[in-house]
């Protein structure tokens, strides 16, 4: 019994060896960890963002600080626990200089511990739950994306300037959907005629005949909809099928992308053209840095970046920024925090900041969708409806 | 308008009953008359849609692609039953959901590997995507109707085929006594081989018939088999007549749930409390019905004669 004890012990002290000369070679490169969805049916969002995080390190000739970088993809599978393992495996066997990533709002409040009690910076690409923004900010967590409750509080603004009068509001019946709902009503000026909270989950209700029904009889001028993933083309072919169109105009959120699009494209949908939606950012902007970013994706892709893929992109330029400004020497946290809180360098949404609770204080456009000239269904600006602004829960944020 | 939208809501509860009976018919097929838990029948719904939508984007017609995916999903569920149900129909119902538990699991990959994780949209002509103006002020989509038809004619051609042919006869006598039918001179492997692909062409048209409204994608099959089971549950075990008005009662109460919960709940307790347990309760709804129903009449609303 003694011997085996001897043996594990012995054992282990050479695994933390080993371990331990791994990091001493992790000084000559700096290491990127981003965790996102490559399996499931989410699958493709991942891929997007994978993309653009390599077409990020190629304009860069993949060296920040003078150093190489070193990038470990990893997947979160769609779940918290497979995220947070992933997570732990990039801090601590990896032991990576940033994580960044996360689409899922879940995924991140379940992994955001394991980086930030390691002291190491946590990058959110997507994700942005109103805790991470408020009571739970850290100084070591950065956001290139927004919190979750902006975009929808932009809709409803677009909403208020587009004369829409009264509403009718459809959602997953879940966290997300209920923010995104309580988002809109928190800005939306009109009356909000009728609700439908629907079915979300393993069994979520995709047949939308008996709301759409309800939705035309309400006399409604306009439908707001959050209907994520694939969800959103069922939504879409009903609200088609059902020729809504003219009477009653599509206002969504989170609901139609650049990834979405050329499905719908493919279907047929003709009455998604022309429905409005708001976002941080669009394919169109006209910001040096998007320009590009838009022209060599689409280039090696074939499709529009989404924003999911802009966000990633955004997220490794502005690791670069913080690298770039300790010249390499990745043990100066201090140093590189503060040249991250500067949002010194060229996002592709353009010059934004960072609030207190280092969430960007950006712009929000409306956007709609159209046929750009070579026939591709893309969006495009329309206005600015919210500017630079800044998410409610700063205020809850101690830093 | 009130009576409008209840005559519209009417019509949706209709077209949700008559896709539940496709899928609920098979499995009576396969459950009730030959005893055989098929947890798989989802899958094959699945497999028609994805066969459906591959279809379409080759020959460019949805309704071509129809008419060619019912057969090839039919000849699924012939190779299924004769390569691995066959030999589980002596086995007891452990058995059955266990094996058809696996099935899913293979087909799922299979369907995985070929089509990818991602869901298929199946475009449809003009003309389906559009609406009819059934009365002044009722417009209703195309498609729908359509679903409405095909699933009434199915209705109707099974009737006929299980109460008033050879073959029906053949079938309800091999239910009630398997041994006996062989012994005259029936060959009753075969017999069972061609209900289990008749099931399987009703699920495979459910599915292509539901893909144009969502999409083909992995997993649709079994986010429906459990109210599919509800309805043969209500209906009455084995019972085909049970499981049309079981379907079409089901399919009713759902959308009538979801149309106007709210605001009958609106009547009896604050907004607020009626828009969160609105939606929480029509989930319910036909559950609550089921275990009404199982603890008043548990042998179902239409049980067989013949048991």
């Amino acid at each position: 019994m003694n011997k085996l004890r001897t043996a594990v012990t012995v054992a282990a002290a050479i695994g933390s060896m080993a371990i331990g000369s791994q990091t001493l070679h992790a000084a000559d490169q700096v290491k990127i960890g981003f965790i996102t969805t490559l399996t499931t049916g989410a699958a493709s969002i991942g891929k997007d963002q994978e993309n653009a995080v390599n077409l990020a390190l190629e304009h860069i000739d993949n060296k920040m600080g003078g150093k190489p970088v070193e990038l470990i993809m990893a997947d979160d599978g769609f779940k918290p626990e497979v995220g947070k393992q992933a997570t732990d495996k990039l801090v601590k066997q990896d032991d990576v200089d940033f994580v960044a990533g996360y689409i899922w709002s879940h995924v991140l409040l379940a992994s955001r511990k394991s980086v930030l009690d390691a002291g190491k910076f946590l990058i959110s690409a997507n994700a942005g739950p109103s805790p991470v923004a408020g009571k739970l900010c850290h100084e070591n967590f950065f956001s290139t994306s927004w919190q979750n409750d902006q975009t929808p509080m932009a809709m409803g603004e677009t909403l208020n300037k587009k004369g829409v009068k009264s509403l009718y509001v459809m959602a997953p019946n879940y966290a997300a959907g209920k923010d995104m709902v309580a988002g809109v009503e928190r800005t939306f000026k009109g009356e909000i005629v009728g609700k439908d909270l629907t079915k979300w989950g393993k069994d979520a209700q995709l047949d939308f005949s008996a709301e759409l029904a309800k939705a035309k009889a309400s006399g409604a001028e306009g439908i707001f909809v959050f209907y994520p993933g694939k969800a959103a083309g069922a939504f879409i072919k009903q609200y088609e099928q059902a020729g809504l169109k003219d009477s009653l105009p599509l206002y969504t959120v989170f609901t139609i992308d650049s990834l979405s699009l050329p499905k719908l494209k493919e279907g047929g949908m003709k009455s998604v053209l022309g429905s409005s939606m708001t976002q941080f950012w669009s394919p169109d902007l006209d910001v040096p840095a998007n320009k590009k970013f838009v022209a060599d994706f689409r280039e090696k892709h074939g499709t529009y970046p989404s924003f999911y893929a802009a966000q990633a992109y955004d997220s490794i330029m502005l690791i670069k920024s913080a690298v770039d400004a300790v010249d390499g020497n990745l043990d100066d946290m201090d140093a590189m925090r503060a040249a991250m809180k500067k949002a010194d360098f060229p996002s592709v949404r353009g010059e934004f900041s960072y609030g207190n609770n280092h969430m960007p204080i950006q712009n929000f456009y409306s956007r709609t969708v159209v046929e750009d000239a070579d026939g591709n269904w893309t969006t495009e600006i329309d206005q600015v409806v919210l500017e630079n602004h800044q998410d409610v829960y700063a205020a809850d944020c101690s830093l | 308008m009130e009576t409008s939208i209840l005559f519209i809501q009417l019509l949706n509860g209709l077209q949700l009953g008559i896709l539940l009976f496709l899928l609920s018919a098979g499995l009576t097929l396969t459950f009730g008359i030959m005893d055989f838990v098929n947890l798989a029948h989802g899958a094959l719904y699945m497999l028609g849609a994805f066969f459906c939508a591959t279809l379409t984007l080759y020959t460019g017609s949805f309704l071509l692609a129809v008419i060619l995916a019912i057969p090839l999903t039919a000849l699924a569920g012939f190779i299924l039953e004769k390569l691995v149900v066959q030999h589980l129909y002596q086995r007891d119902h452990l058995d059955h959901v266990l094996a058809t538990f696996g099935l899913i699991l293979c087909i799922d990959t299979i369907v995985h590997s070929i089509w990818g994780p991602e869901g298929i949209a199946i475009p449809l002509p003009e003309f389906l995507n559009s609406q009819v103006e059934l009365l002044p002020g009722i417009v209703f989509p195309t498609f729908r109707l359509l679903i409405i038809a095909i699933g009434l004619a199915a209705a109707a051609g099974l009737y006929v085929m299980v109460n008033h042919t050879r073959v029906g006869m053949l079938i309800r006598a091999g239910a009630s006594n398997r041994t006996m039918v062989g012994a005259l001179g029936i060959d009753i492997s075969t017999l069972f081989s061609g209900v289990f692909a008749l099931g399987a062409a009703l699920a495979g048209l459910a599915g292509m018939l539901i893909a144009p409204i969502t999409e083909a994608s992995i997993g649709m099959g079994s986010d429906i088999i459990i109210t599919t089971f509800v309805v043969i549950i209500i209906g009455g075990v084995g019972s085909m007549k049970g499981a049309f008005l079981a379907a079409l009662l089901i399919g009713l109460i759902d959308t009538f749930g979801r149309s106007f919960l709210d605001d009958l709940f609106k009547l009896i307790m604050s907004g607020e409390a009626a828009e969160t347990a609105a939606p929480a309760v029509s989930a319910m709804l036909i559950y609550i019905l089921m275990a009404v129903i199982l603890a008043f009449r548990p042998q179902g609303l239409f049980p067989p004669l013949t048991r």
